[in-house]
């Protein structure tokens, strides 16, 4: 009998891994190491991982991805957020691009890149250990990073603009930004994804931050990548006492999108809000899988995602909430409607609460329907066109996400951007 | 204006109007009543062109075009106007930002200018007088949280605002109380005019007290059977319908 090889689909990240080092292999030895000997271990998940379910990662793996030195900027140009005056920092292909980046400027923050970041600053932030092959992926190979800090009292007075573009073809980007946040202090980060027509990309970017106590984030994520792009998001936000954490998800367009979001409520009286739309076209699929931790008493998170599905696009939704047996008083509430906008359309959405206090609020709920034809009806008897109809009931669907953004004109730069691809109305 | 001849329509299997006729002139204001299940409401929806009514025959000509040929839409842009029985809740879309969006859509159809922004406002404010409608209201969403008052009285309102020369009113005085009923009817008073035309769907005499119309009919089991003027509906309320039905069931028998 002849023997057959099988070839793992996790071979192909075995040689990217072997052929690349981190940007931070001083500043972050120890949690490399740790990522190294994790990955190892890790397979590369499939539909029968609980995790993965319903988000196949096959094409993922079968693409010929390689790490990429090229700061090619073509198409940066349309990443502006006009009259947001923010520093910008620019990853191209994974890499920073400190010609494009005009940071120095930033008033209230200290920002450091790659390999001046401080392994003190990094330690600070207390990152908890990979659960999976892309956390272990892109730590082991992390191909730039920034580390930005506010201190004690300080408010960072400067929005800061995040912009990640990919331009090389195959390219595979492993950025990754720390944020700390003294006690008091404040911070507004707007962090957009972009990429080329007709340019294949992955992405697999870690947020690291801490909210130290009382302070306060404000967190706006735009993807806005093509259909040819793959995006893992891996968002790891911890909170402390006192607290305020605001996370937006936003996602406009892409291919691929996987978006793992967790917020650890490590103290009391905090407050934690996390949103997001989606609206994937074509075949494009986005999971969003969410995972907020109560762990002492007097917290309250809010979350609240919506989706309209088009064509034959596949959405997930998975929303954990832990409430710890020590987390008395805990209001926390979550929500996720869906509209199917397509009979080929799918969503799977799956809330997930475990409570082990037992003097809580916890409520969540879930739709998923059609547009509502009374409504459309209405509309059209007052003389409006189906077309425009439809987009004024989308429109009146996902504001209160997008009024969960609180810069106005980060918010009115989304709303643009969704009238210019021709799903809202105004 | 309109004219409706022998007209049948049924929603799933059920036959609903059985040859109806009926036609309405300029400037004339005509009450159709009758008892419950008769067809009031499926044939206001019938002509506002709600699409899970089956035309099954018959015609319905509206300025002299083939109503039954036009979109929903197309219907409310060429001025019929229908004030819903049970106006529909929309949330997150404002009153004002829909109703500027249909009526720039009407308006681009009649070949009109589009208004100004500050043009806009102005109708807005005086239009919303003319049923007492409260600033905010305007600016909340669509019915949303409205009382059953606020809701019909947000109908005439943007009736007013679309400018129609057939309104037909549905139920329009259902479950208001006396002084809703008159804030209404002083509304559709004041659009009274030569040129456009009022049908009047009610189960209630009272309503006629305040928008007194030219005609009465009498729907029952799918067609008119008896038409008056606004004594005959004096009479039904007097006598209840039980007299027509046997002049029907005698007429037939």
């Amino acid at each position: 009998m002849e023997a057959t090889t099988v070839i793992s689909n996790k071979d192909k990240f075995i040689a990217l891994n072997e052929s690349k080092s981190s940007v931070l292999k001083n500043s972050w030895a120890n949690e490399i190491e740790a990522a190294i000997a994790a990955f190892t271990t890790f397979e590369l998940p499939t539909t029968r991982h609980e995790e993965w379910k319903y988000t196949r990662t096959t094409r993922l793996a079968n693409e010929n991805w390689k790490w990429s030195e090229s700061l090619e900027n073509s198409g940066l140009s349309n990443t502006i957020i006009e009259d947001l005056n923010a520093a910008r920092i620019v990853f191209i292909n994974g890499n920073l691009s400190l010609a494009d980046s005009s940071f120095n400027n930033a008033i209230g923050c200290t920002i450091s890149v790659n390999e001046n970041i401080a392994a003190s600053d990094i330690a600070q932030i207390n990152v908890a250990p990979a659960t999976n092959v892309f956390e272990a992926f892109q730590r082991t190979n992390t191909s730039a990073a920034i580390s930005i800090r506010v201190e004690k009292n300080t408010a960072a007075e400067t929005p800061l603009h995040i912009v990640h573009l990919i331009t090389d073809n195959e390219s595979i980007s492993t950025p990754a930004i720390f944020i700390h946040l003294g006690t008091g202090a404040t911070l507004e980060v707007t962090e957009s994804f972009h990429g080329n027509e007709n340019t294949k990309g992955l992405t697999i970017r870690g947020l690291y931050a801490h909210v130290g106590t009382n302070a306060r984030l404000e967190y706006n994520k735009i993807q806005a990548e093509k259909d040819e792009q793959f995006h893992i998001s891996l968002d790891n936000v911890r909170v402390e006492n006192d607290g305020y954490s605001n996370f937006n998800t936003l996602t406009i367009d892409g291919g691929w999108v996987r978006n793992d979001l967790r917020i650890d409520l490590n103290g009391q009286n905090i407050e934690a809000h996390l949103s997001g739309f989606y609206l994937p076209r074509n075949k494009q699929l986005v999971d969003n899988h969410t995972k907020v931790d109560h762990m002492y008493p007097h917290c309250m998170s809010n979350e609240l995602y919506k989706g309209i599905l088009f064509d034959q696009s596949t959405g997930v939704f998975n929303g954990k909430v832990y409430v710890r047996k020590d987390a008395q008083k805990t209001n926390a509430y979550q929500t996720n409607s869906n509209i199917l906008a397509s009979d080929d359309a799918t969503m799977n959405t799956k809330p997930e609460l475990e409570i082990y206090a037992d003097d809580v609020k916890c409520s969540h709920g879930t739709t998923t329907g059609q547009l509502d034809e009374q409504a459309m009806f209405y509309l059209r008897a007052r003389g409006m066109s189906p077309d425009s109809a439809r987009k004024l009931l989308t429109t009146a669907f996902i504001n209160d996400v997008l009024n969960k953004v609180e810069n106005k004109i980060v918010r009115q730069h989304v709303i643009d951007a969704l009238v210019q691809k021709g799903l809202l109305y105004i | 204006m309109l004219e409706i001849k022998n007209l049948h329509a049924r929603v799933e299997e059920k036959e609903i109007l059985r040859g109806l006729n009926f036609e309405v002139k300029p400037g004339e204001v005509h009450a159709i009543m009758g008892p419950n299940g008769s067809g009031k409401s499926t044939l206001a929806s019938v002509l506002a062109g709600k699409e899970e009514y089956e035309i099954t025959g018959g015609e319905v000509s509206f300025k002299g075009k083939d109503l039954l040929a036009m979109s929903a839409e197309e219907r409310a842009r060429e001025g019929l106007f229908l004030a819903f029985q049970y106006p529909v809740e929309i949330p997150g879309v404002s009153n004002i930002n829909f109703l500027k969006a249909a009526l720039s859509e009407v308006r681009e159809h009649r070949g009109l200018p589009q208004l100004t922004a500050k043009e806009f406002l102005a109708l807005v404010n005086e239009k919303s007088k003319l049923v007492e409608l409260d600033g905010q209201l305007t600016n909340r969403s669509v019915n949303e949280g409205f009382s059953g008052g606020e809701k019909k009285r947000n109908e005439v309102f943007q009736m007013a605002m679309l400018d129609p020369t057939l309104a037909i009113l549905d139920e329009t005085d259902s479950g208001l109380d006396i002084d809703a009923l008159r804030i209404v009817a002083n509304g559709v008073n004041a659009m009274r005019s030569p040129e456009r035309s009022f049908v009047v769907i009610t189960h209630y005499q009272r309503l006629l007290d305040f928008i007194v119309p030219d005609y009465v009919h009498v729907l029952y089991k799918g067609r008119i059977v008896k038409s008056g003027t606004k004594e005959l509906a004096l009479e039904l309320e007097e006598r209840g319908y039980d007299w027509i039905k046997e002049e029907v069931e005698a007429a037939n028998a």
